[in-house]
């Protein structure tokens, strides 16, 4: 089954609360994962490999990079899931 | 050339079987209750585990930390961080330049819950399904390293990995490193998080753990004739090791004096102490030669005696052995027989409950002795706690490991 964008955003905000410990409201479409959710590679690999599971589809590695924003991974998990 | 530092212990932090902090852990030991549950989980029936129940943390590490910092550490590092902020609390947060910082912290096993989950889901999963930080959380020295980088301990972070002795071993490594002028001060001390279904397993496959499982509480029984076995624990201990001149000059409260330490190694077997003893009396005897005190000096020994039929009376024998008819003037505890064996963690809260020995001149009980072994030829404080001479005193604390690893310390009091 599909997940809409708003499902996705929801998911992925209690990722990043577990994996960081900030609450979920404060996960926007808009937050830079690196300069506003202070997230090192680590942690973002870690929630990339979580949200992978969560939501069945792939994130390549070369995609990673490219996934600045909160929004960026949304959109990206919301067009794996209906490739 | 200037002697070395006289190093003392400022500070003590634990979380064990009898208590999420080294007060309440403190008590309970005083009060002789036991720490020792049946575990309440399915393990024992599905895998038919002979043992069903450890030593289990009186306060879950979960209740104290927050949900990241249970997520990027092993259990063995959360329960060592959880023991140093105690410790460096309760130390006054020494102000100490992060050069002269040091961190050494010791575990027996390391971290078995993130390797073997870790394993479990590649297997189940595949590769893509491995978390990043499994590495930094299952390596033995994650402890030492987390510590370091949370007080910014710069002056080195080691974590002695010798089974069973490895607490004790961590704080003779930290007192060495303040004797030889690497540091002012150094967060030492054991964890370890082994309650776990593959370790029991392992160890019950030795025949090294009780099987009581009807009686829980009374399983860890040291010296007693029918002991069989030793209980797994879990859990950390963290002292504050300082030179005496830096607590000195911060007017820190000094609470006992690492006075000595004994490092030898059996070179026998890799699970069973040589049977002569003659290399646990090796660490006491050179403990006591660099306290620069003598056997009639010690009042109040800590025995390593885990409850196995073998072990404790090696130890037992070494005592008599070393200290002649000086060993009637000492009193000894077996304090195991209420916690279980903590392994890497075990040297540490046994030092940290000798220093509180020494500080109130009080020895802790063993309990669970019905029938004490009529080979012991030493003066067992059972059931409750017995009063130490007043005045300065002199304690040991015993910590021997598979391996063949001694270790023991000789702490004097204040």
């Amino acid at each position: 089954m599909a997940f809409s964008e708003q499902e996705i955003l929801a998911g992925l905000a209690e990722i990043v609360s577990e994996e960081t410990g900030l609450p979920t409201d404060s996960v926007l479409p808009e937050k830079s994962f690196t300069d506003d959710l202070d997230i090192d590679s680590l942690s973002m690999m870690t929630i990339v490999t979580l949200a992978e599971e969560k939501f069945g589809v792939r994130i390549p590695d070369d995609e990673v990079k490219n996934l600045s924003s909160v929004a960026d991974v949304v959109k990206f998990i919301a067009g794996a899931q209906a490739a | 050339m200037a002697s070395a530092p006289d190093v003392v212990i400022t500070g003590l932090g634990a979380t064990t079987p009898l208590g999420g902090d080294v007060d309440s852990t403190w008590k309970s030991a005083l009060a002789g209750r036991s720490g020792v549950r049946t575990m309440d989980n399915d393990w024992a029936v599905k895998y038919e585990i002979p043992v069903a129940f450890a030593g289990t943390l009186a306060v879950p590490a979960a209740d104290i930390l927050t949900r990241p910092e249970t997520r990027k550490m092993d259990p063995s590092a959360q329960y060592a961080t959880i023991a140093a902020r105690e410790a460096w609390a309760h130390a006054g947060s020494p102000d100490v330049a992060p050069e002269r910082l040091g961190a050494v912290v010791g575990s027996g096993i390391g971290g078995v819950w993130t390797i073997l989950s870790a394993w479990d889901t590649i297997r189940e999963k595949g590769a893509r399904r491995a978390l990043p930080m499994t590495v930094p959380m299952l390596m033995p020295n994650s402890p030492a390293a987390n510590i370091s980088i949370e007080f910014g301990a710069k002056a080195g972070a080691h974590a002695p990995v010798s089974a069973c002795a490895s607490g004790a071993e961590a704080i003779a490594y930290g007192a060495q490193m303040i004797r030889s002028g690497r540091a002012d001060v150094v967060i030492a001390g054991g964890t370890e998080a082994a309650v776990h279904p593959m370790p029991i397993s392992s160890f019950a496959a030795m025949k090294a753990l009780s099987t009581r499982n009807d009686d829980p509480a009374g399983a860890s029984r040291p010296y007693d004739v029918t002991r069989d076995g030793f209980v797994l624990g879990e859990g950390a201990g963290i002292v504050i090791l300082e030179s005496a001149a830096h607590a000195a000059a911060r007017g820190a409260t000094v609470l006992a004096h690492v006075s000595g330490f004994g490092m030898t190694s059996d070179a026998h077997h890799i699970a069973a102490p040589e049977p002569t003893g003659v290399g646990q009396t090796g660490a006491m005897r050179t403990a006591l030669a660099d306290a620069d005190l003598t056997a009639r000096d010690v009042v109040h020994v800590n025995a390593h005696a885990t409850s196995t039929p073998v072990g404790d009376m090696i130890e037992a024998r070494g005592i008599r052995s070393l200290f002649g008819a000086d060993a009637d003037h000492v009193v000894l505890s077996a304090t195991k027989s209420m916690m279980g064996h903590l392994l890497g963690a075990a040297g540490a809260v046994e030092t940290i409950l000798t220093v509180l020995a020494l500080r109130d001149h009080v020895a802790p009980p063993t309990i669970n002795v019905t029938q004490p072994d009529p080979q012991l030829d030493l003066d067992l404080v059972r059931d409750t706690p017995r009063a130490l001479p007043a005045g300065p005193i002199a304690a040991i604390n015993n910590s021997f490991g598979f391996g063949g690893h001694n270790v023991a310390l000789v702490l004097t009091s204040a």
